[in-house]
């Protein structure tokens, strides 16, 4: 769980140059939105990663953009070009497919020059090419195999390579690390970190990992019901988010839903009284519903009585570097505390208090 | 059939076959009916070829085949005509079946269903529509006249036994296509285009190559089919087109000269290996589909074939950019799809106008009929002979899918089960009736049965049927078994099942399906067979198909059609009983 808490992306672009515009693009399948209208603008050079569950409209979103499906209305621009109408096959575009999609009846090698055939390269420049798409992914010695003699991190590695051997400006990776093992995947998105640092190229990256889009993203967006929920970097994403949707699909938050009672309060049924918001609270009204989120690292346990909210330890779970508590309040509902390390202080049905810095409280549009 | 994977020699069936003792035992009844009643009358055929009846050694019999300018002529005719059939079949069924795994499968089932009522239609059924649909008084024939054409010289030339065998077999040669096109991969299409691949590139770089195998498969399965072919030459073709078919048949059945007819036989066996071999070469294990774990980069076959697929792909890629950008409101798929539906139409024609000929008021057979009239199958229904040839191809029929789905259900049950080395090789063995020609399995078993007294009797043609049927059944079987999670009977003896109950109560309700539909196949193949009953019934015990055949030759009047629609109704309704049932099967 180390890598759900971000740092901060601190990355600066050469020019803010606009890569990709889609403007109001949408699919629908007769009645039903595969992705609604929506405005993304990406930039050149960073690497942006497309995050939501499934059937949120990423994977759309992403053939949109490849060209593999074609728009239901709304443009599309890459390089300031309107391409909406271009077949996939004219786009300065590279795709790592989720099951990578290589050729089965051709060599690892010939998989890699197939795209600099289509291109038109000679034989000899694209030799030297394709050797040095297979070093950059360490597969030397791989060349002559076919894909099914290689281990699933390895094809894995040649999809990579076949993309990076063209020098697309664009790529757009699917799912590309969903079919590995965790300390394969890690890996991956370390060489994926760096190959991005070294080619300049713009990434868009589909997941529905949220720890892999904190991980790899300049910034992500996050997607639900074929719309976008919300952009940002991932520290952005993580430290304010603006729905209940963003606060629980991106690490773990506890949501309380209120009212708001005055300028700097909620009233909840989770406790009679009032609780603090150091946020501001202006999107919303006095009086109108909402909700507010405390990350489970931002709740401190203390001696029962003493905090803002009293309950129950029901659960521990221990998980190295540290270790999560539940504690069920009066009303039934569980709130989740995270304490650093594994230092048993407390036991199964102890009362205890739950505090925090009003300023860690997040407010929600409901 | 049209779910068969014919090409696959991966053994190991989903999950791990989990070891059972002697599950290779099951296999033994069955090795041994192929032993005794394909192999060892093959041999025998290959033996007696080069020994008189005196008992001595003599070639002069497989010598006179090449030496004797009438024979030659007849081993060549016979060899050109099947490279040209073979040829013509991959070239015009290959765009069908693309277009077919280009739909959906609910789709692609609809339409497989109209290639399929085709192929289940007997050989001779369909032939002997065309000699009325071409003939010389035919609306077609008068069409042909009236556009200044030789509308009276259709029939008995070289061109149309060749348009004969090849309408009998493309349907077969889209069947067997079909599994290999829809395991091709659509999204490895999608990923070259986003490579740069043009549709056209993608399609000759990718596809191409990929739907080889299945090429292989299809156009091996014409070659060996139409080097035996007789019903077309027989019935369409003049003196000219005679095939070697026709000479086994004289040489056997009419001059009694087995060793003449061995020698035949030999010849059209040793061809169809040479072509199994050639085929194996070209597009087989070692070919450009690869990946399949026999394939090795460096292979010069491999590499001829995409150097030549890659070559076609450049040449044809700028002709259909201009293409694309001259007809723009006729896009290829349109013109793939009318060619398919056109192709499909053709293939139905014999099919649709042999119903209306039976019901003809007339005294000839004539399309259209000059009025409707039920005398010829009232005629049909009174004749002691005709009922008693269809009362006896049903019951060989039952009897035949009786027997045969025994022998291959417990030999696939066998190699699916089993872990012994020994499974590959019964899969080879049971797979092997299908390269060597029906005919001379008909010499073999017609030997063999001279020996046992089977001659002319129903005994006899069930075992002959049930040995064409094998190989077909067991694949069905086969690749029913494979598709069985055997997972699911663990799951079943930790409940608590004993191996009988689980057997039961788990493995045959789901594998049922197939079952039924092996049991069907191999009745219509029993129904439809005409090889086997020409010579192992004797002319005295005759099927429906002979007791056709035969009246082909002696009396051709519109009983004929009558019968003709007689089989093709049995066929189609048990035709779609086998949809019906494999689609409920189907899970949705």
């Amino acid at each position: 769980m180390d890598s759900l808490t971000p740092t901060a992306s601190t990355k600066s672009y050469a020019n803010d140059a606009v890569k990709l515009h889609a403007q109001g693009i949408c699919k629908f399948y007769d009645a039903t939105a595969a992705l609604n209208p929506i405005e993304l603008k990406i930039l050149a050079g960073e690497l942006l990663t497309l995050l939501g569950p499934s059937g949120s409209g990423k994977t759309t979103l992403l053939q949109l953009i490849a060209g593999l499906v074609k728009p239901t209305s709304g443009r599309l621009m890459i390089d300031g070009r309107d391409q909406t109408d271009l077949e996939p096959y004219k786009r300065d575009i590279g795709v790592v497919f989720q099951n990578y999609s290589l050729f089965p009846h051709l060599t690892v090698q010939e998989n890699i020059a197939f795209p600099l055939q289509m291109r038109g390269q000679s034989d000899r420049v694209s030799a030297t090419q394709v050797s040095n798409a297979l070093e950059m992914v360490g597969l030397e010695r791989f060349g002559k195999r076919f894909p099914h003699e290689l281990s699933g991190g390895q094809q894995q590695r040649v999809a990579l390579a076949r993309c990076l051997v063209y020098k697309p400006s664009l790529i757009l990776m699917d799912e590309s690390l969903s079919a590995l093992d965790r300390k394969l995947r890690e890996a991956m998105q370390v060489e994926i970190k760096r190959i991005h640092r070294e080619t300049s190229s713009t990434i868009i990256f589909v997941t529905h990992d949220q720890e892999e889009a904190l991980a790899l993203s300049d910034r992500i967006c996050l997607m639900n019901n074929g719309a976008i929920e919300q952009l940002g970097t991932p520290l952005e994403l993580y430290d304010k988010p603006k729905t209940v949707f963003a606060a629980t699909f991106i690490g773990t938050s506890n949501v309380v839903s209120g009212q708001l009672a005055n300028a700097a309060q909620i009233s909840s049924d989770i406790s009679e009284r009032l609780i603090d918001i150091g946020g501001d609270c202006k999107k919303v009204a006095l009086g109108q519903p909402c909700s507010i989120a405390i990350r489970p690292e931002n709740v401190r346990i203390g001696d029962c009585g003493a905090g803002i909210l009293n309950g129950t330890i029901i659960e521990e779970i221990y998980a190295g570097s540290e270790t999560r508590m539940m504690v069920e309040l009066p009303n039934g509902s569980v709130f989740t505390v995270r304490v650093p390390g594994g230092a048993q202080r407390c036991q199964l049905g102890e009362n205890v208090s739950l505090t925090w810095d009003p300023q860690h409280v997040r407010i929600l549009e409901s | 059939m049209a779910s068969s994977d014919l090409s696959s020699p991966n053994l190991s069936a989903t999950g791990k076959p989990s070891f059972r003792l002697g599950s290779i035992w099951l296999a033994v009844p069955g090795v041994a009916f192929l032993l005794i009643f394909f192999l060892w009358p093959t041999v025998h055929i290959l033996v007696s070829a080069v020994w008189g009846d005196d008992g001595r050694f003599s070639s002069k019999a497989l010598f006179s085949v090449f030496t004797s300018s009438s024979y030659s002529r007849v081993m060549a005719t016979t060899f050109t005509v099947a490279v040209q059939v073979t040829v013509l079949c991959v070239l015009i069924s290959y765009p069908l079946a693309y277009w077919l795994s280009r739909h959906s499968a609910r789709r692609q089932r609809l339409l497989m269903m109209l290639i399929l009522l085709p192929f289940w239609t007997s050989a001779l059924v369909k032939n002997f529509a065309w000699l009325v649909l071409l003939g010389r008084n035919s609306n077609f024939a008068q069409f042909v006249t009236s556009m200044g054409g030789a509308g009276d010289r259709l029939l008995f030339n070289r061109t149309v036994v060749l348009f004969g065998i090849v309408h009998t077999l493309v349907p077969l040669c889209v069947i067997a296509m079909m599994p290999t096109f829809n395991q091709v991969n659509k999204s490895l299409l999608s990923a070259a285009t986003t490579l740069g691949a043009s549709p056209t590139q993608a399609f000759w770089r990718i596809f191409l190559p990929l739907s080889m195998r299945g090429v292989a498969t299809a156009g091996l399965m014409i070659f060996v089919t139409s080097l035996g072919f007789f019903i077309t030459p027989s019935l369409l073709g003049s003196p000219r087109e005679t095939m070697v078919g026709q000479l086994i048949i004289e040489q056997i059945n009419e001059l009694q000269n087995l060793q003449q007819g061995s020698a035949f036989g030999v010849v059209l066996l040793v061809g169809a290996i040479i072509g199994v071999i050639l085929f194996d070469r070209i597009f087989g294990l070692s070919g450009v589909a690869g990946g399949s774990g026999n394939s090795q980069p460096d292979d010069r076959v491999r590499r001829f074939g995409l150097w030549l697929c890659s070559r076609i792909g450049n040449m044809l890629d700028p002709v259909a950019r201009g293409y694309r950008d001259t007809f723009r409101g006729l896009p290829g798929s349109r013109l793939l799809g009318a060619y398919s539906l056109l192709v499909i139409a053709l293939l139905l024609v014999p099919v649709v106008a042999i119903i209306p000929m039976a019901f003809t008021s007339g005294s000839f057979l004539a399309f259209p009929p000059p009025g409707f009239s039920l005398r010829w199958f009232e005629t049909y229904f009174a004749s002691p002979i005709w009922m008693a040839a269809t009362a006896r191809s049903f019951g060989i029929g039952l009897a035949c899918a009786a027997l045969t789905i025994v022998v291959a259900a417990t030999v696939a049950f066998a190699v699916v089960r089993s872990r012994s080395r020994l499974a590959g090789a019964i899969f080879i063995f049971f797979m092997s009736p299908m390269i060597v020609p029906h005919l001379v399995i008909s010499i073999g078993l017609f030997y063999l049965f001279a020996q046992m007294s089977l001659i002319a009797t129903d005994i006899g043609l069930v075992l002959g049927h049930s040995v064409i049927a094998t190989p077909v059944v067991f694949i069905v079987v086969l690749s029913t078994l494979r598709g069985h999670d055997w997972r699911l009977d663990d799951a079943a003896l930790t409940l608590g099942a004993t191996p009988r109950r689980a057997f039961f109560r788990v493995t045959l309700p789901l594998i049922s399906g197939g079952i039924a539909a092996g049991l069907i196949t191999a009745f219509l193949i029993s129904f439809e067979e005409l090889t086997i009953a020409l010579f192992i019934g004797g002319g005295l015990v005759t099927t429906l198909p002979k007791q056709l055949w035969s009246d082909i030759f002696l009396q051709i009047n519109p009983t004929l059609a009558a019968a003709s629609v007689v089989v093709l109704g049995v066929v189609t309704v048990l035709f779609l009983l086998m949809e019906v049932i494999s689609y409920w099967r189907k899970p949705a």
